[in-house]
């Protein structure tokens, strides 16, 4: 089983088929009226969130009162944050707040931008034989080529994202200043469900960083943002599950030639985007440009000394960038046994001509075909789907009381309540 | 297990319909990705042979447990010397079809590398049979 950050308010559910319908991995299923989501297959990208009528979707976080916790809280903050709020609200009074809140220091996520960059480009130029690279940016697009591209795996940059960096920086900052590490947590202000478990690690420190400069120039979360900084010759920033997985086909079947880079992005606008983000995506992206060239305008001019801190940990961050290989984790494979698998599917085929083709939904799965997945590999009863239902009737090969337990195993017992049938004539 | 896929001349906006539900099919068997990828140049490279090449085909593809056979079989002006095809770089492709991206000779190369074995049979005026299989390791 694979963590995932999104869950399933059962409470709330009204089992609607919504989310079911707008999952790209078609990881959710409808079973006794309640959406339910595949832990293997669930890739955090929150498209069932955004779809959802109900809020019956949330996104697990830790208590806040863990920040107490520490005497030497931290919060890391992606500039997506910042973007929040619109332009009159100063930075410093942002900062004020997360203090007020209980964070003893506030560190920036591209505060370590320069480092991603730099150790991006090292590992660009001794992997040339693997172009295109994939950014390892977005957590939510490394697991969907772990589970439906595991060709690509291969592709993707096996660097630090620059969250883990700035989360190492602040580490090391406040350890190299003796300060024990248990005494401190590290919070990350996330913009998506995809990133929820990243950050946790033990800091401390004595002066705060929002006296150091943070380099804002280096916005990886909004489109473009990264691809703008690289040193390929040929890239493209794609934004938007969809639109990556359209491209991620064409890559697969090696009708791609020539491209070094991909800034690939789940969510539409990149992190502007994202679900948790209460800001106009564009309106957002806009803001966090604005500020960006004001900071960058703003260190030129002399105004904002250099970070001479980050300077001296440049080596080790770049020591410490590298993380392993990423590894495929298939979810196609229907069984570990190629003799067992080929079977399998030999069935699958042959009920997808039993079933209407027209992925309505009525069965609990989201297309014919992963219905009849899930009846091969799960044993979910043939039954529950509608047409096949009224097939065996017109035979008199079911009874209605099989019919009614078909449909209440997706449904409910009674979706619609004790509600009088309306006078139609 | 059996396939059957019809290819239609100039469809190049299809092209890639057979080898995109082979690889499919061969994910969810857990066919090892290089194996897969090696699969998909081949067939793709064939499919657009015949789109580009001939009046139209067939693509029939056979998976068993241990290997792919793929065959793809078009009605067309035929290979004259089959030899002279198969190096890199050679091709008839008409102008309008490589100015689509395609036609640089690489195609039967291509296969040839891609495949544990190649059979081309070819009759002029009257089409080109690409047989290939693929093992699975």
């Amino acid at each position: 089983m694979f963590y995932h950050a999104l869950e399933i308010d059962e409470g709330n559910c009204i089992g609607c088929s919504r989310c079911m319908k707008v999952c790209p991995t078609e990881a959710i299923r409808i079973t006794g009226g309640k959406a339910s989501i595949d832990d293997d297959r669930c890739i955090d990208c929150g498209k069932c969130h955004s779809s959802c009528p109900v809020d019956a979707i949330y996104i697990k976080q830790d208590d806040f009162k863990l920040v107490h916790e520490f005497p030497h809280s931290v919060a890391l903050i992606p500039s997506v944050f910042l973007g929040q709020f619109p332009d009159d609200i100063r930075v410093s009074r942002i900062y004020a707040v997360l203090k007020d809140l209980g964070f003893r220091h506030v560190f920036e996520v591209e505060s370590a931008a320069s480092i991603y960059a730099e150790a991006k480009n090292r590992y660009a130029m001794e992997h040339e034989d693997d172009m295109p690279l994939i950014s390892s940016f977005c957590p939510a697009i490394v697991r969907l080529i772990q589970i439906k591209y595991p060709s690509l795996v291969g592709n993707i940059m096996p660097i630090k994202a620059p969250l883990d960096l700035s989360a190492l920086y602040a580490l090391k900052k406040l350890t190299d200043q003796g300060i024990p590490r248990e005494e401190v947590g590290i919070f990350y202000v996330t913009p998506c469900a995809a990133k929820i478990a990243a950050v946790k690690a033990p800091v401390g420190e004595k002066r705060s960083i929002i006296d150091g400069v943070i380099n804002m120039d280096a916005l990886f979360n909004i489109t473009n943002g990264e691809r703008r900084i690289c040193m390929a010759k040929r890239s493209y920033a794609i934004d938007g599950i969809e639109n990556v997985i359209d491209f991620l086909d064409l890559l697969e079947n090696d009708e791609v030639e020539g491209v070094e880079f991909l800034e690939l992005r789940a969510c539409d606008q990149s992190c502007a985007g994202a679900l948790l983000s209460c800001e106009n995506r564009f309106l957002c992206g806009e803001r966090m440009y604005a500020r960006a060239r004001k900071a960058a305008e703003r260190e030129r001019n002399g105004e904002m000394p250099r970070d001479r801190e980050m300077d001296s940990c440049r080596d080790y961050l770049l020591e410490n960038a590298s993380v392993e290989a990423v590894q495929p984790r298939s979810m196609l494979v229907l069984d570990s046994n190629r003799e067992r698998a080929f079977q399998k599917l030999e069935k699958i085929n042959k009920l997808k001509m039993y079933l209407p083709g027209i992925d309505c939904g009525m069965c609990g799965a989201p297309t014919c075909e992963a219905f009849a997945t899930d009846v091969v590999c799960k044993q979910v009863g043939l039954t529950r789907c509608a047409f096949y239902q009224k097939h065996l009737e017109r035979l008199n090969d079911i009874t209605r009381q099989e019919c009614l337990a078909a449909n209440a195993a997706v449904w409910g017992t009674d979706p619609i309540g004790d509600t009088q049938p309306p006078e139609t004539r | 297990m059996h396939q059957e896929y019809t290819v239609i001349e100039g469809d190049f906006v299809n092209a890639g319909t057979a080898s995109s539900s082979v690889k499919k099919t061969l994910k969810q068997l857990g066919v090892s990705p290089q194996v897969v990828k090696r699969v998909v140049v081949a067939l793709y490279e064939a499919e657009v042979n015949a789109i580009a090449h001939a009046y139209g085909g067939k693509v029939l593809v056979d998976i068993d447990a241990d290997k792919i056979h793929m065959v793809v079989a078009d009605k067309g002006p035929g290979i004259p010397d089959i030899a002279l095809a198969m190096q890199e770089g050679y091709s008839t492709a008409r102008p309008e079809v490589r100015d689509m991206g395609f036609g640089a000779g690489m195609g039967l190369p291509n296969m040839q590398k891609n495949v544990d074995r190649l059979n081309v049979t070819s009759e002029v005026g009257v089409g080109t049979t690409v047989d290939m299989e693929v093992d699975f390791i």
